[in-house]
């Protein structure tokens, strides 16, 4: 195991990192103001992959799909908030998991009916085919740094309108007392759909840079949907800093893992041994991570303030 | 009908459950034995949800794990030679109120939006576990070798399984019937309506609801036994998270904090989705706004239409 591919799958971990960030940056935003547990955050990634695999194969020009798929994800984000969501704001979160998970099964079925169930295939663009040398001997694909790059400048992007903003002010007054925030004037109404239409346009971020890394097909927004939830719960349900944090080292740690685990076990057990507990041991990884951060932190690393 | 609706709906839908084999056999479609045992086990399942989530308050959303459990015990001692199902179910029982253990050990010092997600976080790593399990079919599963044995009762026979599974949910009904309303049932309850005030007259609630998460989590197991038994196939979708969110909807579709609820929820379910997917491949097209809608306009369930006896709310 050489330093070089070390440091080639910690990129990668970095990679997934950020694709969790900006999920779990929206998912967390949307609870934390809207207090609305929205399981149907996965379906906005999926339809965000859906669509940029499409008008990439229209328009066959990779900026103006990424630019088409992300206002549409954005307009279907808004549409679900005023049809189906708002209704949601004052119920429990029982009824919230139940209805989003009844959009989870539409929005699937949906997807398959238009496209079909097998998995899509979507290329890379030519622009950024190719490997880029990073030190001498470590050639790291171009995309992935670009989704590297594209992550953290969004990361970078949230904490300025949220820190710096007026936006940002109402967003941070409203997550922890919306009643007031309506008392004094403000438009809480609009406020919930801009924040619900910029979470969603993330998720589409999110998803349309899934496309060529990971297979496009219903259903691929619960198996991240999941792990974003170990994100915010490591993070702090409501703490954007906290759920970039839980994102890195839940990208880190389940990348490493899966990279690392076999061959540092079969160090120390036989080989044999090592591959049937390897992988086992890899996939529940993030969830050992969180139980022992719950353990200590029942409230997460990074709990909001208010 | 009488001064206590309530009760004269379940005795009749249990009497209808109980003459579901004869009126198939006299029709010739035994495919209908089958059908509504898995109604039955689904039932079970539904119920020990709704001990926790109705009663308790604690909205799980990771159940599918015990029901996989369970099967998988069944599974994997009949796979190494194991197949009395006096060793074999309270194995699943036992594994699985281990685990509920674990898990509400855990998931209980937290509450609301935690408690959903990390239930569902753990129930999905169990899931990816089973996958991993490649000596037991990983990915695809495995048969079978043969329904559990039980010396006299054959479980081959569909009707003595039929009746097996009917007696256990009856069982379980009316064991549900004392837990609610003895003492510790009442801790729960208290402890979900008005956790200050139930703290405040000297209850501590976490002991109290980690005891009824295990209870419930042993119950599923069985409940995962039985549906081993009866696809005679164990996979690890049985914990998929998606299935989690079908036996939810059950509890709520039936009538929340009911016993019987849970009952006509999971009937009424897989009927549904039995007469949809006889329509349409893509019946959960239909099922998901349905799913919108009961939620949105019908949360006290089906159940929750029948009057309750003496002005009780339920």
């Amino acid at each position: 195991m050489s330093v070089l591919l070390v440091l080639e799958q910690g990129l990668n971990g970095l990679q997934f990192g950020v694709m969790l960030f900006l999920m779990a940056a929206g998912l967390t935003l949307v609870f934390g103001i809207m207090n609305l547990v929205n399981l149907a955050h996965g379906s906005l990634y999926m339809i965000g992959a859906y669509l940029a695999a499409t008008f990439f194969g229209w328009t066959g020009s990779f900026l103006l799909a990424v630019a088409l798929s992300l206002l549409a994800t954005l307009v279907v984000g808004i549409v679900v908030e005023l049809t189906a969501l708002r209704t949601l704001y004052e119920r429990d979160h029982l009824d919230q998991v139940l209805a989003t998970f009844g959009l989870i099964l539409f929005f699937n079925e949906l997807i398959a009916i238009l496209w079909g169930r097998a998995a899509l295939y979507t290329g890379v663009p030519p622009a950024l085919a190719g490997y880029i040398e990073l030190l001498p001997r470590l050639r790291y694909p171009t995309y992935r740094a670009a989704v590297i790059l594209v992550g953290l400048a969004v990361a970078l992007l949230l904490y300025v309108v949220v820190a710096r903003t007026r936006l940002g002010m109402l967003i941070r007054a409203g997550a922890s007392n919306r009643t007031m925030v309506g008392a004094l004037g403000v438009n809480i109404r609009l406020l919930y759909t801009v924040v619900f239409g910029a979470g969603a346009a993330l998720a589409g971020l999110a998803g349309l840079m899934a496309g060529p890394i990971y297979a496009v097909q219903p259903g691929m927004g619960e198996q991240i949907l999941i792990q974003v939830f170990v994100v915010i719960v490591i993070g702090g349900i409501g703490s954007i800093h906290g759920a970039l944090v839980g994102a890195i080292l839940v990208g880190m740690v389940d990348t490493l893992g899966r990279a690392f685990l076999r061959p540092v076990l079969s160090t120390v057990i036989t080989p044999t041994a090592a591959d049937a507990a390897g992988p086992a041991l890899a996939s529940i990884l993030i969830y050992v991570l969180m139980a022992a951060v719950l353990f200590f932190r029942p409230q997460g690393l990074f709990p909001p303030r208010g | 009908m009488g001064r206590r609706p309530r009760a004269v709906v379940v005795v009749a839908g249990l009497l209808l459950l109980a003459l579901v084999p004869p009126v198939a056999a006299a029709l010739a479609q035994p495919f209908y034995v089958d059908l509504f045992r898995r109604m039955m086990i689904f039932a079970i399942a539904a119920l020990s949800l709704d001990l926790i989530l109705g009663y308790g308050g604690m909205v799980s959303f990771g159940h599918a794990a015990y029901l996989g459990i369970g099967a998988y015990a069944v599974g994997i001692l009949g796979f190494h030679g194991i197949e009395s199902g006096l060793i074999q179910w309270p194995v699943a029982i036992l594994a699985s109120a281990l685990t509920a253990l674990v898990i509400g050990a855990i998931s209980i010092r937290t509450s609301g939006v935690y408690f959903i997600m990390i239930t569902l976080a753990f129930a999905q790593m169990l899931y990816y576990l089973g996958i991993s399990l490649e000596t037991y079919g990983g990915d695809n599963g495995m048969p079978l070798r043969t329904r559990s044995q039980f010396g006299p009762i054959d479980l081959r026979n569909p009707y003595a399984f039929y009746y097996l599974v009917l007696a256990l949910l009856v069982l379980f009904l009316l064991l549900g019937a004392r837990f609610v309303n003895a003492r510790f049932g009442m801790v729960i309850r208290a402890a979900k309506s008005n956790e200050p005030r139930a703290r405040a007259i000297g209850f501590s609630p976490y002991g109290y609801r980690l005891t009824a998460f295990v209870i419930a989590g042993g119950m599923c197991g069985l409940a995962g036994a039985l549906l081993a038994n009866q696809t005679e196939y164990l996979t690890p979708d049985f914990m998929h998270w998606t299935r989690s969110g079908e036996i939810m909807f059950m509890v709520i579709l039936g009538g929340i904090g009911t016993l019987f609820g849970p009952v006509i929820g999971a009937v009424v379910l897989l009927l549904l989705e039995d007469v949809l997917s006889a329509f349409t491949a893509h019946w959960q097209i239909i099922l998901g706004p349905f799913l919108v809608l009961v939620v949105l306009f019908a949360k006290r369930g089906l159940f929750g239409l029948v009057p309750d006896a003496g002005g009780r709310r339920g």
